[in-house]
C-alpha cells in the first residue's frame, strides 16, 4: 500500500511534511525496480536544494539512478543510517529508509506532487 | 527478463541478486545457461583441427577432459574466450558466448574448409545447459542423479543420468564455486531444473552471475576481453599455448610477447565511497593510466571491487590510484586477483 499521509513525485520521490519541515525519501516501486541498494550517496546537512534538481545518487547492484528532491529547501537532517547501510531502503522505503529532512522554502511546491492514488495510478502504467 | 543476445533472460529471480550470490557461495543456486552456444566437432582430423583454432593445446588432452581458452584472430586479438571439452578420442564440444556466435562460428568455418574430414555441428538447438553451482552442489547433484555426478573430477565431463535422462556433466562453471554444469536434452531441460530446485537448488538470473564471476576474477568477453586486447595484456596467458602445428594465431602471439605489453590487467578495490562501472577512466595524480572494464558491489567481501587495464607503471599489488566515478575521483588499491576464491575447490 502506498501511504496516503505523503505526496509523491513522477521521479518516485516522496515527501512527508509536518509543519514546516519535509521528510524525504523513495517509493517502494522506485526499491524494487531499482533491486538491492548497495550504495546511497547524500549531501551534507545544510546545503540547499532545488525542487525537482538532482541531489544524490542510489545505487543498485545492476544500476545507478539519480535522487530528485520533491521540494525545495535546506537540509537540516540527513539519515546517515542509509549510507552505512543501503539495504535500509529496501526494507523500510517509507519509514526507516527515509533520506533527508528540508526546511521547506516554498510549502506552496506541495501542489506540484501527487496524491498516493495519483502516484498509483502513474506506477500501474510503468510497470 | 532483458533481452540478452537474442534470448530473453531472467536478471534475477524474485529474491533478488544478492541473495542469489550468497546462495551459490553457501548452497547451490543454479543458472540456465543454455543461451551459450555449443558446437561439437568430429571426425578424423578433428582434434588437430581445433589445436590449429585454440589457444589451448587439445591434442596433449585426455578425453573426458576440458580446458578454458581464448580463441584468437591472426592478429592475436581475442574473438572470444571458451570452455573445449574432449569426449571422444575424434570429438570434442566448444562452448562459447551467446553474443559472439554468430562471429565465432563465421570465422572457425572458412578455415574448416581446409579439413575436409571434420564437421562441425551447432546443437544448441537440441541440448539445454545448467551451471549448478556452490559449495553443496556435488551432494545435491548426487540426490538427483542415478549416477555418482560428484565423482567427477574438477574439469572433467562424463556421461550422466539425471532425473531419469540422459546427459552429460561437467566439473566447470563460471562462479568460483565447485559445481556442474549439465546439458539436457532440450526435452528434458525443464524436468532437470525442476528436480534441482526441488532438491533445494537457487535460482539465479544474469545479475548474480555477473557479480559471482567478478569476484572470482573471471573475464567477461565484450567487457573485459574484447577483439582489440590480447590474451597477454589480459593476463590469460596461462591459457595460451602457440606451439601447436599450424596454429593461425601463433605468429601474432609469438611477436606480441616478444614486444611485451604496456598496460595490463589489474582487480582492485575501492578505498572511498564509490562503485566502480566499466568504461569510467583511471587516473593517477592527474594523469590518464587506465580504464575500468568491470566493476561491482561484492556482497561476499562487503566491498566495491572493479577489474580494468593500467599502465604496467601502475599495477603493482597495493599501488592506489583514482577512478572517476561519474565526475567524482575516488581512490582505489591494486588487488591480487581473483578476489574471493572458495574453500571448497
Amino acid at each position: 500500500m502506498t501511504p496516503d499521509d505523503r505526496k509523491y513525485s513522477k521521479e518516485h520521490e516522496w515527501a512527508l511534511v509536518d509543519g514546516n519541515v519535509a521528510t524525504v525519501g523513495i517509493t517502494q516501486f522506485a526499491t524494487e525496480s531499482l533491486g538491492d541498494v548497495v550504495f546511497v550517496d547524500l549531501p551534507e546537512v545544510g546545503s540547499a536544494i532545488e525542487q525537482f534538481g538532482k541531489f544524490g545518487e542510489i545505487e543498485s547492484v545492476k544500476a545507478v539512478s539519480d535522487l530528485f528532491s520533491p521540494v525545495s529547501g535546506t537540509i537540516t537532517e540527513r539519515n546517515d543510517s542509509t549510507i552505512d547501510d543501503p539495504e535500509t531502503v529496501n526494507k523500510s522505503p517509507y519509514g526507516d529508509g527515509w533520506l533527508l529532512k528540508i526546511e521547506l522554502s516554498d510549502a506552496s511546491q506541495l501542489d506540484d506532487l501527487m496524491a498516493a492514488a495519483d502516484y498509483d495510478k502513474l506506477t500501474a502504467e510503468e510497470a | 527478463m532483458v533481452p540478452f543476445a537474442g534470448w530473453e533472460m531472467p536478471l534475477n529471480y524474485p529474491g533478488g541478486i544478492i541473495s542469489e550470490v550468497k546462495a551459490v557461495r553457501s548452497r547451490a543456486g543454479m543458472f540456465d545457461v543454455s543461451h551459450m552456444a555449443r558446437l561439437r566437432f568430429s571426425g578424423p582430423g578433428a582434434v588437430s583441427f581445433l589445436d590449429t583454432i585454440l589457444s589451448a593445446n587439445i591434442v596433449d588432452m585426455k578425453t573426458g577432459r576440458s580446458k578454458y581458452h581464448v580463441i584468437c584472430d591472426e592478429d592475436g586479438g581475442i574473438i572470444d574466450d571458451a570452455l573445449v571439452y574432449r569426449i571422444a578420442d575424434e570429438e570434442c564440444l566448444l562452448v562459447i558466448n551467446a553474443g559472439n556466435a554468430d562471429e565465432v562460428i563465421g570465422w572457425i568455418k572458412p578455415r574448416l574448409e581446409a579439413h575436409g574430414n571434420v564437421q562441425m555441428f551447432n546443437y544448441t538447438d537440441q541440448v539445454g545447459m545448467i551451471a549448478v553451482q556452490g559449495p553443496e552442489a556435488a551432494a545435491i547433484l548426487d540426490k538427483v542423479s542415478e549416477t555418482p555426478v560428484s565423482a567427477i573430477k574438477p574439469f572433467r565431463i562424463a556421461e550422466v543420468s539425471v532425473a531419469g535422462a540422459h546427459m552429460r556433466a561437467a566439473r566447470t562453471g563460471y562462479t568460483g564455486e565447485d559445481g556442474f554444469e549439465v546439458m539436457p536434452p532440450r526435452e528434458a531441460l525443464q524436468k532437470v531444473w525442476t528436480a534441482f530446485r526441488d532438491a533445494g537448488v537457487e535460482p539465479c538470473g544474469l545479475g548474480s552471475r555477473d557479480v559471482l564471476r567478478l569476484e572470482a576474477g573471471l573475464m567477461l568477453h565484450g567487457t573485459d576481453i574484447t577483439r582489440d586486447n590480447n590474451p597477454y595484456e589480459a593476463g590469460l596467458e596461462r591459457f595460451v599455448h602457440i606451439t601447436s602445428p599450424g596454429y593461425v594465431a601463433h605468429d601474432a602471439l609469438a611477436r606480441l610477447r616478444a614486444q611485451g605489453t604496456h598496460r595490463t590487467m589489474v582487480g582492485f578495490k575501492m578505498i572511498g565511497r564509490g562503485i566502480p562501472r566499466h568504461g569510467q577512466a583511471i587516473s593517477k595524480s592527474g594523469e590518464a593510466v587506465g580504464i575500468v572494464t568491470s566493476g561491482t558491489h561484492s556482497p561476499t567481501l562487503d566491498a566495491n571491487i572493479g577489474m580494468g587495464y593500467v599502465d604496467r607503471r601502475f599495477a603493482a599489488v597495493s599501488t592506489r590510484f583514482e577512478i572517476d566515478v561519474r565526475g567524482r575521483l575516488i581512490e582505489a588499491e591494486v588487488t591480487p586477483l581473483p578476489f574471493y576464491s572458495s574453500r571448497n575447490i
